[in-house]
């Protein structure tokens, strides 16, 4: 159980703790939810949810073991969420320990991890939408700012500032894993 | 921004990158920075949203340092500040400058020096509402007033943008060379024995100090000139290329299919720390990227995670090989 022992760790200290141990596991996390909710349309906010609560706790103390407390958490967070609704059978949401998760196998060399993440990029950056993806490469390939991006598209700059928006989220679901654009191609 | 607790997490999201894009590509201060803080006390939802947006967005930096070659990214544009300039330079060679003339020196009334240390930027406002922006590790000496407007690059490189006036031209030397201004926004480079111009706007002469060229070439936008060996190079740059070509300016350099040696030299002119590529092949190497202008670490850390090369830290240099 978590203790109260005076004062936790400050925000952004958690933040930091979320980006270093929480974001990597998003793809199991996604897997995990994808596979025992049956709506796709609450997927986004589950994870979020999940991410809230294990932030909450964290501030009160770290879990000492990140995956499990994560999945665990996952779980809960259906079970009450399939109780309210009434609409899966809690015995249909897998326990994570029985679960056939993707094993934890050692991971390639640094240069593989880069040259597939450079991939994913390269993928995620092809999969935006045309005038999205070339904001994009003119504003963190290029080094051009949102008003020169404006000039040389010769649009507004309110709608840089979308498609720039835009980018960065659907940028963020494809590295974290949500989407792996690049899986099943050799 | 209006007051927002909507727990929808899409929203959250889209509102998180919408700080984020503001943050990273347009003004930014103190005032912008207060409300986003606020914005991130509001909620641990907003914290967490915000975070893992800028956590996928620094690793876009990491990798952005390669550029896209796809086919339907329209970046690729293969002009470099490098060899590969220098031979397409050659390559639409139009002047082999050999000539007799009548030199016109000037006298220096009163001379101003001003000088930029290693990754150093500094920008010159004249009183005529010109300016000059001195790149790192730049000498320039100005007679400036009474009339006169007259800068002598001694080395490094600047960015002219000068305001026109007929009865007092506006002239650059540069290893020998004269530019004088016809109302524009240039570039000069001057570095071992190599002088390149760029023109950006408006127009510009480009003559000899000593006068053994015939008649002065007249630059027009988009043009490019090298200096090197006594041969004068001229060509036409895009305007992409040129806007690269100033990338210093914002703190970036910028290439395009240029070998890692290029790379390092570019960015050993910024650095204390150098870069040193063992051998010709790794030297060789070909790469699209953007640094900043201080991204020796940035350099390295390509080279070694990305294509896999050594990277042995020593004293004030990093040595990169196979």
């Amino acid at each position: 159980m978590p203790h109260r022992s005076g004062e936790g760790p400050s925000a952004s200290e958690v933040m930091a703790w979320f980006a270093r141990e929480v974001l990597p596991l998003e793809p199991l996390l996604m897997h995990f939810l994808r596979t025992n909710w049956r709506n796709s349309g609450d997927i986004e906010d589950l994870r979020q949810d999940v991410y809230l609560r294990v932030c909450e706790a964290a501030q009160e103390e770290y879990p000492a073991q990140v995956k499990p407390f994560v999945l665990a958490t996952a779980r809960n967070l259906l079970i009450n969420r399939a109780r309210r609704e009434r609409v899966v059978p809690i015995e249909a949401i897998a326990d994570p320990e029985t679960l056939n998760l993707p094993a934890d196998v050692p991971g390639p060399d640094r240069t593989v991890v880069a040259r597939d993440e450079l991939r994913r990029l390269q993928a995620a950056i092809d999969h935006l939408p045309p005038r999205c993806r070339e904001a994009i490469v003119l504003g963190r390939i290029e080094g051009l700012n949102g008003r020169e991006i404006a000039e040389r598209m010769g649009i507004a700059e309110r709608t840089v500032s979308e498609h720039l928006a835009k980018g960065i989220a659907a940028l963020a679901e494809i590295l974290h894993g949500q989407n792996s654009l690049t899986e099943g191609k050799p | 921004m209006s007051e927002h607790f909507s727990d929808d997490a899409s929203d959250i999201t889209a509102q998180a990158a919408d700080w984020l894009q503001r943050r990273e590509f347009w003004n930014w201060n103190e005032a912008d920075q207060a409300a986003l803080n606020s914005w991130l006390d509001q909620s641990l939802s907003h914290r967490i949203a915000y975070t893992r947006l800028g956590a996928a967005w620094t690793r876009t930096a990491r990798v952005a340092a390669l550029k896209t070659h796809g086919p339907r990214s329209n970046v690729a544009e293969s002009l470099s500040r490098s060899k590969t300039f220098f031979r397409l330079a050659a390559a639409f060679a139009l002047v082999a400058a050999v000539g007799v003339g009548v030199a016109s020196y000037f006298q220096a009334p009163a001379e101003k020096t001003f000088a930029t240390a290693l990754g150093e930027r500094k920008i010159i406002t004249l009183a005529d509402g010109s300016r000059i922006e001195l790149n790192t590790n730049t000498v320039l000496r100005a007679q400036l007033g009474d009339g006169h407007r007259h800068v002598t690059l001694v080395h490094g490189e600047a960015f002219f943008d000068i305001r026109h006036d007929a009865i007092h031209p506006f002239s650059v030397v540069a290893d020998g060379h004269r530019i004088t201004d016809l109302g524009t926004k240039f570039l000069v480079r001057a570095q071992s024995n190599r002088l390149e111009v760029a023109l950006m706007e408006g127009k510009a002469a480009f003559d000899a100090a000593d006068g053994r060229m015939k008649s002065p070439i007249v630059l027009v936008p988009g043009d490019a000139l090298v200096v090197s060996d006594n041969q004068i190079h001229t060509m036409q740059r895009t305007a992409k290329g040129l806007a690269n070509e100033l990338g210093w300016r914002r703190g970036m350099l910028i290439f395009d299919n240029a070998t890692l040696g290029e790379v390092a030299a570019e960015l050993n002119r910024y650095n204390s720390h150098k870069l040193v590529l063992a051998d010709p092949r790794t030297a060789a190497i070909r790469i699209s990227a953007s640094f900043r202008t201080g991204g020796t670490e940035d350099f390295s850390q390509l080279a070694h995670v990305l294509l896999g090369l050594k990277v042995e830290e020593r004293n004030d240099e990093t040595v990169i090989s196979r």
